[in-house]
């Protein structure tokens, strides 16, 4: 890890190197080379090759884990046309001089950098063509280059390394050539993890690794949700070796130490008192909440099209369904941590995992009373996030705690602290109804959804709006005690599932094929010409048939039974057919198939695992995932008690890309939503049992055992 | 408190915690080496797996006391350069994402082919299933130690 300054140093120190300033984000469009450091601070994203032929990327965005890093080294190093292995991805520190979008989240690092890198990587190239034509006395147009070289006639060859200072004096005009797609020799092929090597041997540092000469260990106990600290009796704890703190912050009780583990054990005596004046809220709680609001609340009406009361009147049938999901936490296999000295005020030093930089110095200003340019955040690698690092609570814990104790400190959460302390996907119950005419056609589409403290669980521009007629899309936001977040593929991770779920009912109501309903309800979507949807209904098409194709659809043998399932989220289109057979009568889950359209993919590899990743994710927590509340405080709390899928559990999937030149959009989340339908809707036709509550295990005993 | 004399990949190491400090936070706390995670602390997901006379355990649950005199790998021993069979296949086949389980996962595996070199399904499914993979890695661990089981065999 180093800064920006110092990197900048380091590279215009190593004599003629070639540093390319540009901009990673959407408020700067130029390239430039640069000749001094002050002409630096005019950029936010920098590319040095130095005279070695070594070739830095300094990069703003923080890695969680969906490979952004590797992705952005594959582009660089296309256009630049050097291998992937010349090319290091340097993390920056957080720096909102500099960086638009320095966060992870939404599915967003790619599709915001792809023109801009690629730029970079093609101007240091044409800064060092025109450096060997200078150098030879030729023409540009008779070079072309090819691994690190630039190649002329007569068997002329140089290496990038020899023409470094000369390059770094060439103008970057402002229209560079890219190459063509189709000319691509790395992006799109298998790539490894730049940071496997690190991993593999565990030289990796993520901010729970992080140590600083002097610092101390501290925990936290936090209250249950709706409750206050009253009082605590810390006398034992206290007398544990190595404790040096126990004290109040708020309505925690941190403890302070000189390890890990004799916080730990201090932290198991201390005796603590809760005091509420509220209703404190549990299970049975939230489902009256959900009871009463779905028949008298008052919903905010999110979409209305047509007419919705005279389509059902007129309806010659009516399908209506009720989904329901719970609170989930992320558990990332790293707990929340952060490192703080906030001794002094005037220069504050923050070290950690973190997702949202941006949105988070401005709290920590707040609270500590100082202005933001005082405070530094450094970002580690992060062990996991799935959304629960764009929070902020953990990093203003620990500066806070720091100011208060005067000490540099490294706060750590235990398991049961990271899945009990909140921040969780919202709790939600979906009532789905569709007016059916005598011709089978959908006539009318009306969602309510309720979330717990989630100002809006619909998507009210989603598929299928714009292929029925007369829609009523509502939403209800209950303002719960139990904090909530964002979860990988917010609300979709949920609302997917019920939508596909119904969609496939309705098809089976109707007697339709439930693929041919949604090609029919695409046809509609295209022939009307609709404008401002937020979906492609020809990119949406080419996703289903393809998966069909894939999967034999309607072909399969006897005792196969394959649900579908579609889905539209951060631009990316994912298909989906899950494959259950019947074994000694009960139902297990052989296969699924994935067709993902996520435009040009960046890096094969990478792109297979987060689609891997995601139908694991979503398998597991469809069928697993939930936490029961009881005063306040969730029951599971460990993953003795909170079931994660494991090894043994994971079906066979087959995956594939369209391939259609399109810029790439996201893909850390969007392959997540559709399975939970996929797989309701095979379960449905092996069993003709219909899910509609998550955790799906908790609801059927033949699916208990499914995995 | 008391004294600990450790042989942590091969070196020795003296400690002074407390009887009942678990290994892992005598390795990540005390003798600073964080290759090996705390995941749960209850012997529930592998993050801190290391090898204890060859043998894979996790060190979140095993105390300092019980594990003197006995021969300790981490990750960060099990070779100098990434060159143990394990490692190489878990670059080639290109399994981590955030990579935070990939030590524990990578510990169990070669304790597995350690002691049985052609390892069926059957056991592989038995010896993974007790490493959380959060991400969803599974199927790349799975293929990764196949591919470790062809280099061991080179």
């Amino acid at each position: 890890m180093e800064n920006r300054r110092d990197f900048l140093k380091k590279a215009f120190l190593s004599t003629g190197s070639l540093i390319l300033g540009f901009g990673i984000n959407e408020s700067f469009a130029g390239v430039s080379t640069l000749k001094n450091i002050e002409e630096a601070s005019l950029f936010n994203a920098y590319l040095t090759i130095n005279s070695t032929g070594k070739i830095k990327l300094f990069s703003p965005n923080p890695e969680i884990g969906q490979g952004i890093k590797t992705a952005f080294a594959v582009i660089i190093a296309e256009e630049l046309d050097v291998d992937i292995s010349e090319v290091e991805v340097v993390q920056a520190h957080f720096d909102p001089t500099r960086f638009d979008r320095q966060e992870t989240g939404g599915s967003g690092a790619i599709r915001h950098s792809w023109e801009r890198l690629r730029k970079a990587g093609a101007s240091a190239r044409y800064a060092l063509v025109q450096a060997a034509a200078q150098k030879w006395g030729v023409s540009a147009d008779t070079l072309k280059t090819d691994n690190g070289k630039v190649i002329g006639q007569n068997g002329k060859v140089a290496i990038y390394q020899e023409l470094v200072a000369e390059a770094s004096k060439i103008q970057i005009p402002e229209k560079i050539t890219l190459k063509s797609t189709e000319s691509f020799k790395q992006i799109g092929k298998n790539i490894k993890g730049i940071d496997n090597q690190e991993v593999i041997t565990g030289r990796a540092i993520y901010g729970i690794d992080y140590f600083e000469e002097g610092m101390v260990y501290a925990q936290m106990i936090r209250p249950p949700f709706g409750k206050k600290l009253d009082r605590f009796d810390a006398s034992e704890a206290k007398k544990i070796e190595g404790i040096s703190d126990v004290l109040a912050v708020g309505d925690k009780v941190a403890i302070v130490g000189n390890s890990t583990w004799q916080v730990m054990k201090a932290r198991k005596l201390i005796d603590v008192i809760w005091k509420s004046d509220k209703p404190i809220e549990d299970d049975n709680f939230h489902n009256k909440i959900f009871d009463d609001t779905m028949n008298n609340g008052k919903f905010d009406i999110k979409r209305s099209n047509g007419n919705i009361e005279m389509a059902f009147k007129e309806a010659s049938q009516i399908v209506e369904a009720t989904y329901q999901g719970p609170f989930l936490p992320h558990n990332s296999m790293e707990p929340m941590n952060f490192f703080a000295d906030a001794r002094n005020l005037n220069s504050v030093r923050l070290v950690g995992p973190m997702q949202n930089p941006v949105r988070t110095r401005p709290l920590i200003s707040k609270l500590l009373g100082t202005p933001a340019e005082n405070i530094s955040i450094q970002l580690t690698k992060m062990g996991g996030a799935f959304g629960r690092r764009i929070a902020p609570d953990f990093s203003l814990e620990a500066a806070e705690l720091s100011k208060v104790i005067q000490k540099p400190v490294k706060l750590y959460w235990t398991r049961e602290d990271d899945m009990t302390g909140g921040y969780y996907r919202p709790a939600v119950r979906y009532k789905f109804k569709a007016a059916i005419d005598k011709n089978k056609n959908i006539t009318a589409y009306s969602l309510k959804g309720i979330g717990m403290s989630w100002n809006n669980v619909v998507r009210e521009n989603n598929f299928p709006v714009g292929a029925i007629e007369n829609i009523l899309i509502e939403n209800f936001e209950y303002k719960s005690d139990i904090t909530t977040g964002y979860w990988r593929a917010p609300i979709t991770n949920f609302l997917a599932f019920a939508e596909q779920a119904f969609l496939d009912e309705v098809a089976t109501k109707i007697g339709k094929d439930p693929i041919q309903l949604r090609l029919d309800l695409l046809k509609i979507v295209k022939e009307k010409g609709i404008k401002n949807l937020t979906y492609d209904p020809q990119r949406f098409e080419e996703v289903i048939k393809k998966v069909a194709e894939r999967a034999n659809w309607g072909k399969k043998p006897k005792g196969v039974f394959q649900g579908f399932s579609v889905y539209f989220s951060h631009n990316s289109y994912v298909a989906q057919i899950a494959e259950v057979v019947l074994e000694k009568s009960k139902p297990a889950l052989k296969k699924v198939y994935a067709v993902v359209d996520c435009g040009i993919v960046v890096n094969m590899s990478g792109a297979k695992n987060q689609v891997y990743g995601s139908i694991v994710d979503g398998l597991g927590h469809a069928l697993f995932g939930k936490l029961s509340f009881e005063d306040g405080l969730p029951q599971e709390n460990n993953f003795n008690s909170f079931r994660l899928i494991r090894f043994n559990e994971v079906p066979e999937i087959d995956v594939h890309f369209i391939e259609n030149g399109i810029s790439p959009t996201g893909l850390g989340e969007p392959a997540l939503p559709p399975v939970g339908g996929a797989l309701a809707n095979a379960f449905a036709k092996a069993t003709k049992k219909r899910l509609y509550i998550q955790p799906f295990a908790d609801q059927n005993e033949h699916i208990k055992d499914i995995l | 408190m008391p004294k600990y004399t450790l042989n942590v990949n091969g070196q020795q190491k003296t400690v002074e915690v407390s009887e009942d400090t678990p290994l892992l936070w005598v390795l990540r706390d005390t003798l600073k080496m964080t290759g090996t995670k705390y995941g749960c602390g209850m012997a529930q997901c592998g993050a801190c797996t290391v090898h204890l006379d060859g043998q894979a355990i996790r060190s979140c649950v095993m105390p300092i006391s019980a594990v003197e005199n006995a021969k300790i790998t981490t990750i960060e021993g099990l070779s100098a350069d990434g060159s143990h069979p394990v490692q190489r296949a878990w670059n080639e086949i290109d399994v981590p994402q955030c990579g935070y389980c990939q030590a524990g996962q990578i510990m169990t595996a070669s304790a597995l082919l350690k002691e049985n070199p052609n390892p069926n399904d059957e056991q592989i499914s038995i010896a993974m299933s007790g490493n959380i993979c959060r991400c969803g890695t599974y199927h790349r661990i799975n293929e990764a130690i196949k591919l470790a089981v062809q280099y061991s065999k080179k």
